[in-house]
């Protein structure tokens, strides 16, 4: 199968999947028992009010005609209104997504960056004391609780040592303009990079010091699989006889490992990377409640404290596509880098 | 005869393989350990009444917020609740959602995978693209939809966390399924004559119960951990049942005043149970696939 073929299968088995995604979701906050509108209220609506109200959001019509709208809407990036304010759910959420999306980066560089450092150490002290202690963190990391882990963070870098803050993405007013040529801005909404884009070092450095808790404790919980992932694959390679060889030859043995060793992880480590972005997402709504991060986890989370139906499936929603397309983009760069998994 | 004659060739790994657990290094202490945490824990959590010092929903036992102390060994929260109490009897919640979305996945999970895999063809086809679209979303994004859905309860939430696990039974089963139905026992099954339902629940069931097992157990350590999520985004029960989950909640709110021991217990508490599960659940994995070993 060339590649052109394969990306055009793979795309074309991204649709059914994102169809049913978007049907299930659907068919979750239509026909569950009690229907949303009634649910917002809690029971304590006059029937006119309630029908009113179902009117202004669409839900009176036929679950046909809903369900033919819900999706011509998806199409247009319309992703339904607020329960709140009629207010549509999309602005929000492209509002709110920057902030999730460098929570993500920052707290992936830090899970795979630590993941793979401590497998490879954990490999090259086979059977040891050390080794142990990193494979008995890597499970327990599996076990804590995201929230929790940032609370102790809280405590201890912020409140106790006064080290790092926590809360918010920056001091108020503060936030990075992003790039100015002439009467011209953009801004990408991830504050790293505008602060960048802005010439200003001490936003940046903000910026990066408020971004550090955060991606810390979501990097920390996640890594545990890229700790397994590495140590398995280089305790196979560094028996290769080319690791040997180099070795014979007087190469530094760090550079053996991390120059010649390391590479040959570096095609699984990218697979479970983007397997583990749905991971990522649902560690994200928990660390942003935790830190008052103002991304699309907590915009969520709020959203359910008002009993917000519609936001929530919209976000639901955005949350589901977005998986797909990543796990479309992973696969599609691994079939470029390894033609073997083509056929 | 026939059967008899074909049963005697059925290997029942489970039993033979738990023997000799001491025996049977990192994997068999990893098997005890866990085991011997959950059991304490649920011990704990069931003789609670009789070992609490105090009421763990009544307030204003002892002062607010005071830090650990002889009378109060893990401290008071903002209501003047005893904390020590409360650590106690907190895991009721936990343990019921975690069995009982268990079950719900059983229940659901195995027979769809096992009839799936062994008709194969469209059912196989159909039941894999629906199963793979719920398993690649974020598993607690999609029980939070559904939670909030359903309202608060032990059973609701016992049924959004089962519906996002579903899928792992799913996979696991059928891999196991798709080789188990090629082997020369089960093609010696079918030649004899023996009918579908009785090749698929007496003769490749019992190869499969052991992965079954496993996933289990690791599906409870995510059930402990999803339920404490769910609660911590305000889906869980309400103030008055004693929970780890709502005390690391409300904890938050707590931080700035300093009052660690209000978080530091029942976080601990959940870490253990989701460590002694997780601890099972890697052990079993390992000794039912020795190929994943190393």
């Amino acid at each position: 199968m060339s590649l052109r073929s394969y990306v055009i299968a793979r795309i074309l088995l991204t649709i059914p999947m994102i169809m049913l995604l978007l049907t299930f979701v659907f068919l979750v906050v239509r026909v569950l028992p009690g229907d949303p509108a009634s649910l917002h209220f809690e029971k304590q609506v006059s029937p006119e009010m309630l029908l009113d109200f179902k009117r202004r959001l669409g839900l009176d019509k036929p679950l046909i005609v809903q369900y033919f709208e819900y999706l011509v809407g998806l199409l247009r990036g319309d992703f339904g209104k607020s329960m709140q304010d009629f207010s549509p759910v999309s602005q929000q959420i492209f509002s709110a997504f920057p902030a999730t999306l460098e929570l993500a980066i920052f707290s992936s560089i830090i899970m795979v960056s630590v993941g793979v450092v401590l497998g490879v150490q954990a490999s090259r002290s086979y059977n040891s004391a050390r080794d142990h202690s990193i494979r008995v963190f890597g499970i327990a990391s599996y076990a804590i609780p995201v929230f929790f882990l940032g609370e102790v963070v809280i405590m201890i870098f912020a409140i106790y040592f006064h080290l790092f803050p926590a809360g918010d993405r920056i001091y108020p007013g503060m936030a990075p303009t992003g790039l100015t040529i002439g009467g011209l801005h953009w801004s990408s909404g991830l504050f790293v990079l505008d602060s960048i884009l802005e010439g200003n070092p001490t936003k940046l450095g903000v910026s990066l010091r408020y971004l550090f808790l955060p991606s810390l404790t979501l990097g920390t919980v996640l890594c545990g699989i890229f700790i397994r992932l590495t140590r398995g694959n280089m305790l196979e390679t560094l028996q290769l006889d080319f690791v040997t060889a180099a070795r014979a030859r007087g190469i530094k043995e760090t550079t053996v490992v991390y120059g010649y060793a390391l590479r040959n992880a570096f095609l699984p480590i990218l697979t479970m990377m983007g397997l583990q972005f749905a991971a990522l997402l649902a560690g994200a709504v928990l660390t942003e409640t935790t830190f008052s991060w103002p991304g699309l986890g907590r915009y969520l989370v709020d959203r359910i404290s008002f009993r917000d139906y519609t936001a929530i499936q919209g976000v639901v929603v955005f949350f589901g596509i977005l998986v797909a397309m990543v796990s479309l983009a992973v696969d599609i760069i691994y079939a470029y880098l390894d033609p073997r998994i083509r056929f | 005869m026939k059967n008899e004659k074909l049963q005697g060739r059925i290997v029942v790994q489970l039993l033979p393989q738990l023997r000799n657990l001491r025996q049977r290094g990192l994997a068999g202490w990893a098997i005890l350990i866990g085991a011997a945490i959950v059991a304490a824990m649920a011990i704990m959590t069931v003789t609670s009444p009789w070992i609490r010092p105090y009421d763990p929903i009544v307030i204003n036992v002892g002062p607010i917020l005071s830090p650990p102390s002889a009378q109060f060994p893990l401290g008071t929260n903002h209501l003047g609740q005893d904390m020590l109490s409360r650590v106690y009897s907190g895991g009721a919640i936990m343990f019921q959602v975690a069995v009982l979305s268990v079950i719900v996945c059983l229940v659901v999970g195995v027979p769809i995978g096992l009839f799936a895999s062994y008709l194969g063809g469209y059912t196989d086809k159909v039941a894999s693209l629906v199963m793979d679209s719920i398993y690649a979303f974020p598993g607690l994004v999609l029980a939070i939809a559904i939670a909030a859905m359903l309202g608060p309860g032990v059973v609701n939430m016992a049924l959004s966390i089962a519906v996002v696990y579903v899928p792992s039974y799913f996979r696991i089963i059928r891999s196991q399924v798709l080789t188990i139905k090629e082997l020369p026992y089960v093609e010696a099954a079918t030649i004899m004559g023996a009918k579908s339902r009785t090749t698929l629940f007496r003769y490749i069931l019992p190869n499969v119960i052991p992965s079954i097992v496993a996933i289990a157990t690791i599906n409870f350590a995510d059930a402990v951990l999803t339920s404490a999520g769910l609660t911590f985004v305000g889906l869980g029960l309400p103030v008055s049942t004693p929970d780890w989950g709502w005390d690391l909640t409300y904890g938050r709110r707590l931080l700035p005043s300093g009052a660690w021991w209000v978080i530091a217990f029942p976080g601990l508490m959940v870490v253990l149970l989701a460590l002694g599960f997780t601890m099972m659940g890697e052990g079993l994995s390992e000794l039912f696939n020795p190929r994943l070993q190393k």
